[in-house]
């Protein structure tokens, strides 16, 4: 079976509206040299590159991969550029994770950025074809239809979503690298905040960022410093279109934590899993998603979120980094999931350090919720 | 394929174009370079190693280490190793006369610089030629401020705009025929007996290709919807609503507007009638339906 | 490394204009066609490559995905590049050994958009792509950085046009090459052939540019004793090795290919005869630098095929070179053959596959 992969590196920059201070390459290379540094190495002893983003539209930049091959040191190596979605961050990762599992390499650099605030997020995802005949107005707009499926399904109260905005800002207050600081964040600031896409309200949305991430990854034998190990990792996608598709509860979700979670011996996601980093962009999607990840009952997702359980201090932290409510350099937002997992499970978290984390989760998504990437790192050696 | 009715290609043109440019940030090591260039200097960066880039690299290209903190000047003038005569220039070309691209190693530096060169003729640019740069009068801080290169003696905000002519085609062009006769078509997929519309040339589901083609009435259900506050080109008025419509004997929703109902009286289950422009007003496109508009019915049951 | 052999090639008839399909309907007939071939309707891991900006809008392969019937939901990911790094990537997860097929497939319509100044964007955004910098230009300057012999590069591009027109899947281009001696009537590129001498950016003439193509193409990958079932002859992949170079053009030596002589090297090219080759030249100069690079004896068959200079659907052209490899394999006429890939300005990431019986 596949070759033992660890997280021995992990380095992120700080997350704002426009880092104005750097060039795309200054702004990946800082988070690549965070990462290095973290593990104990430099340029010279990563075997190869992967690099993921979400559309080139975000930047202007074709294939930017081409561009920024030697500024993260991949001359003479291999490079990869992945893009799969919303959940390419955390592709990236799986896919820098399987040429360490396949035996391929001994060090792997991964690295996924966004610098939204070279153009405009809400532009670049309405450049809409001629002939379209579907009317998607932007990624709320998309999302918010299935929240109100949620709640009616469920019979949810209204106010589960604003205890997700403000459990994960409160999060973010934690988090050195995070991005939405909101000091005295509460409900009723939630609350006072306009519809966007009702029912979604400003504060319930994700920003738009500019950011980077990176991990060194490595085989058993090349492991230096303080490694996660990689327990399960797992991808699935599906098609949009399809007649009955569930895009409250996708099918493709539940296969890939019940793939990702056979792989680590998880039965009980809640009791076993210590901490888990979810990509929530809108704040409804936690309970959807503690649903879909097996967190909880179907219909019962949101009394989980009621109860605080999620919460830093609950018995199943979600999002403790502030999540991508709080950060959200789009094709980072995957990368960062797997790296605060990571870090988690590593002891290294900081002030939102999960005492005695010693499994968790990853997660990503993106398209119409139809592509999924999870992985399970730990502590220990699997 | 045989899709459609009409032989006349459905063609338009489409253009990504962010108003105004991407603005990028360019960090200290090209906004030095940058900024040297505006003052009318060209200057390199000393990688550990010594060599001199040009233009100045954050990192050293060979192994991705960073570069040491020292710029050095370099040029003006350079040599030229390689070139290229471009006969007919083409918008967003530096120069609007025959010119060449050139591979210019500019003296003081162990890299080079590609740029134009007013050369008159290709045959004015052997390997060797020694160049000068020509700088713009009104200097920004943009790799064009060198307006070009040209022999001995001689002389950015990124406006990205490709252009595109996007064609529908195959079972668009089927389906959007439909919509110019006040019809919507859609497939029945003969494997798992569910009917797709838009009409489609293969089954999401399966991947069977989808040869039935089923005609639908333009009335059905509201799945759910957004209440959407901010405006948006398509829509008539903020807020407007966007919905999944489930068309009456279709299996799979469409995203459209509704409209003729104030946006917090529409509910999921809610019945709905196509409203269609006048029939001397249609064309091939999605615009013929206008929005979808309540039918009054009792609302439907939702599972 | 596990065996792992490609048990299934297919590509559209590509043309050189757009036919007003969807890239999903570009793709199915050639997704059905391997699975017919193979038997498979599910695959262990599946993989895509095709390019935003080709298709002008974001996503272009998220309605791919329903071309190629995944449900239940599949295990897939998709490379912003050629469709040779997504078999690169499918090659690698076959490497676990948990799963025994994949299904790889790139596709693109170049038609859409003008190709030349599209492809400037791919280039560093501060220094070459204000400039302007268009394709034909940046390869231009790589053939002047060559300096090949001119007959060499016209008999290049009269070799693949013939081959190309003995291949049902390529475009049928005339013998005739614009700007010799005779008066060209095969200008794709630019009008005035007859004035410009057949130049398009000199020292890069028009008939040395691949040609404008939509296209797709798909290629099944199986582990084990799996590739012996689905397969007469298999094409086992006995190496495969891709690297990349720094990007500035300035800052390297253009008259080579220092990336695809590592890959090649790494790939193990060198340790056997090599029958056929099939390189992703999209320009004829690049033909001889890659001959150079992978150091391929004189008696190597090169892009039978007819190759990118016959027909070049982006983002497809790099896996079909080694589906095509793959072919020959398959129906017999090569024991061992090389597969090129490229990606980036003037050769900058190169891919080198060594196929064998
Ligand atoms: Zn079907």
């Amino acid at each position: 079976m596949a070759n033992r992969c660890a997280v021995i590196g992990v380095g992120q920059t700080h997350y704002t509206t426009k880092r104005g201070d750097v060039s795309i390459a200054g702004l990946v290379r800082e988070a690549a040299i965070r990462a290095l540094d973290d593990a104990g190495l430099t340029f010279k002893d990563i075997d190869a590159v992967v690099i993921g983003k979400a559309p080139d539209l975000f930047e202007g930049v074709m294939m930017p991969e081409a561009y920024l091959a030697d500024a993260l040191g991949a001359a003479g190596k291999p490079m990869m550029r992945v893009h799969t979605a919303g959940s390419v961050g955390g592709s990236t990762g799986l896919v820098g994770a399987s040429l360490v599992q396949g035996g391929v390499h001994d060090r792997v650099l991964v690295v996924a950025f966004e610098k939204q605030s070279e153009s405009n997020a809400t532009w670049a995802l309405s450049t809409h074809l001629p002939f379209n005949a579907s009317l998607v107005v932007g990624a709320g707009g998309y999302f918010a239809p299935h929240i109100r499926e949620y709640m009616r399904r469920t019979g949810a109260p209204a106010h589960i979503g604003t205890l997700v905005a403000v459990k994960d800002r409160l999060n973010a207050l934690k988090n050195p690298y995070a991005h939405l600081k909101i000091p005295g964040i509460d409900r009723r600031m939630v609350e006072s905040t306009p519809m966007l896409w009702e029912p979604i309200r400003y504060l319930e949305t994700c920003p738009s960022s500019d950011g980077a991430c990176a991990m060194v990854l490595s085989s058993e034998a090349k492991v230096t410093g303080t490694p996660a190990w990689v327990h399960g990792a797992a991808m699935r996608s599906e098609p949009i279109f399809r007649a009955g598709r569930d895009t409250v509860n996708p099918r493709a979700g539940k296969d890939c934590a019940a793939d990702v979670y056979r792989q680590a011996g998880v039965t009980d996601p809640r009791r076993q899993i210590d901490v888990a980093e979810v990509y929530v962009p809108f704040s409804w999607y936690e309970p959807m998603w503690l649903e879909n990840l097996g967190f909880a009952a179907d219909g019962e997702g949101w009394k989980l979120t009621e109860s605080g359980a999620t919460a830093l201090d609950g018995d199943i932290p979600w999002n403790a980094s502030g999540g991508v409510l709080s950060s959200n350099p789009i094709g980072a937002s995957g990368l960062i999931r797997f790296a605060e997992a990571a870090l988690q499970v590593r002891g290294m978290a900081g002030e939102h350090q999960v005492d005695g984390a010693r499994l968790a989760l990853g997660h990503a998504y993106g398209g119409g919720a139809q592509f999924f990437a999870m992985w399970i790192v730990g502590r220990e050696r699997p | 394929m045989e899709t459609s009715e009409t032989s006349e290609p459905l063609v338009a043109r489409h253009v990504l174009e962010f108003p105004g440019g991407y603005t990028r940030t360019t960090g200290p090591v090209i906004g030095r370079f940058l900024t040297e260039l505006r003052a009318g200097r060209i200057v390199g960066v000393r990688t550990a190693e010594g060599r001199v880039l040009v233009p100045p690299l954050e990192y050293d290209p060979a192994s991705g280490e960073p570069v040491a903190d020292g710029y050095v000047e370099v040029g003006p003038a350079g040599t030229v190793t390689a070139s290229a005569w471009v006969r007919e220039p083409r918008d967003g070309h530096p120069l609007d006369r025959p010119f060449a691209w050139a591979v210019i190693r500019l003296d003081g530096a162990d890299t080079s610089l590609v740029h134009a060169v007013d050369a008159g003729s290709p045959k004015a640019l052997a390997p060797g030629t020694r160049v000068w740069p020509v700088w713009r009068q009104q200097r920004q801080g943009h790799i064009t401020d060198i307006s070009h290169f040209a022999p001995e003696v001689t002389r950015i905000v990124s406006p990205i705009r490709p252009e595109y002519r996007i064609q529908a085609g195959g079972a668009l062009r089927t389906f959007l025929d439909g919509i110019r006769r006040g019809v919507f078509l859609g497939g029945r997929c003969a494997t798992c007996d569910k009917v797709y519309v838009p009409y489609r040339a293969s089954c999401p589901e399966c991947g069977s290709a989808i040869d039935q083609r089923v005609e639908l009435p333009d009335t059905g259900t509201i799945t759910t919807f957004a209440i959407n506050n901010l405006p948006d080109p398509r829509a008539p008025e903020v807020p407007f609503v966007s919905a999944y419509i489930l068309l009456d004997g279709a299996d799979v929703p469409m995203i459209a507007l509704v409209g003729g109902v104030p946006a917090h009286e529409v509910r999921q289950g809610m019945r709905v009638r196509a409203e269609w422009v006048p029939e001397s007003e249609r064309a091939l496109s999605m615009a013929n339906v206008r929005w979808f508009t309540p039918t009054g019915e009792e609302d439907a049951e939702l599972s | 490394m596990r065996d792992v052999a490609i048990v299934a090639f297919a590509q559209t008839r590509h043309t050189a204009h757009d036919t007003g399909l969807s890239e999903p309907e570009l793709i199915l007939p050639v997704i059905n066609e391997v699975k017919e071939r193979t038997g498979l309707r599910r695959f262990g891991f599946t993989c895509s490559g095709s390019c935003d900006y080709l298709a002008g809008a974001p996503f272009s392969f998220v309605s791919a995905l329903d071309a190629i019937g995944a449900w239940p939901p599949i295990s897939e990911s998709h490379v912003e590049m050629d469709g040779a790094w997504a078999l690169y990537e499918a090659w690698v997860r076959l490497q676990h050994g948990d799963v025994d097929s994949a299904l790889v497939y790139g596709f693109g319509k170049s038609s859409l958009g003008d190709l030349r100044t599209i492809m400037t964007l791919q280039l560093d955004p501060y220094y070459l792509a204000p400039l302007g910098l268009d394709q034909l230009s940046y390869a231009a300057l790589q053939a002047a950085a060559l300096r090949a012999d001119r007959a060499e590069l016209d008999e290049i591009v009269r070799r693949s046009r013939a081959d190309g027109r003995d291949n049902p899947y390529a475009l049928d281009l005339p013998d005739e090459i614009s700007g010799s001696d005779e008066v060209s009537g095969s200008d794709e590129v630019s009008g005035s052939d007859e004035v410009s001498g057949g130049f398009a950016v000199e020292p890069l003439k028009t008939s040395d540019i691949a040609p404008v193509t939509d296209g797709a193409a798909a290629v099944v990958l199986a582990a084990g004793d799996l590739a012996a079932e689905l397969c007469e002859r298999p094409a086992h992949i006995r190496g495969i090795a891709h690297r990349t170079e720094p990007h500035y053009l300035g800052m390297r030596d253009l008259a080579q290919s220092a990336s695809a002589a590592d890959a090649a090297r790494a790939a193990g090219v060198g340790k056997g005869p090599v029958d056929v080759a099939e390189l992703h030249a999209q320009f004829a100069h690049e033909e001889l630098i890659l001959r150079r690079a992978l150091e391929l004896p004189d008696g190597t068959v090169i892009n039978p095929s007819g190759g990118p200079l016959a027909a070049n659907p982006v983002m497809a052209t790099g896996l079909i070179r080694i589906g095509e490899a793959a072919r020959r394999v398959h129906d017999g006429t090569a024991e061992r053959a090389v597969a090129h890939a490229a990606g980036g300005p003037c050769l900058q990431h190169n891919l080198v596959t060594v196929l064998e019986a």
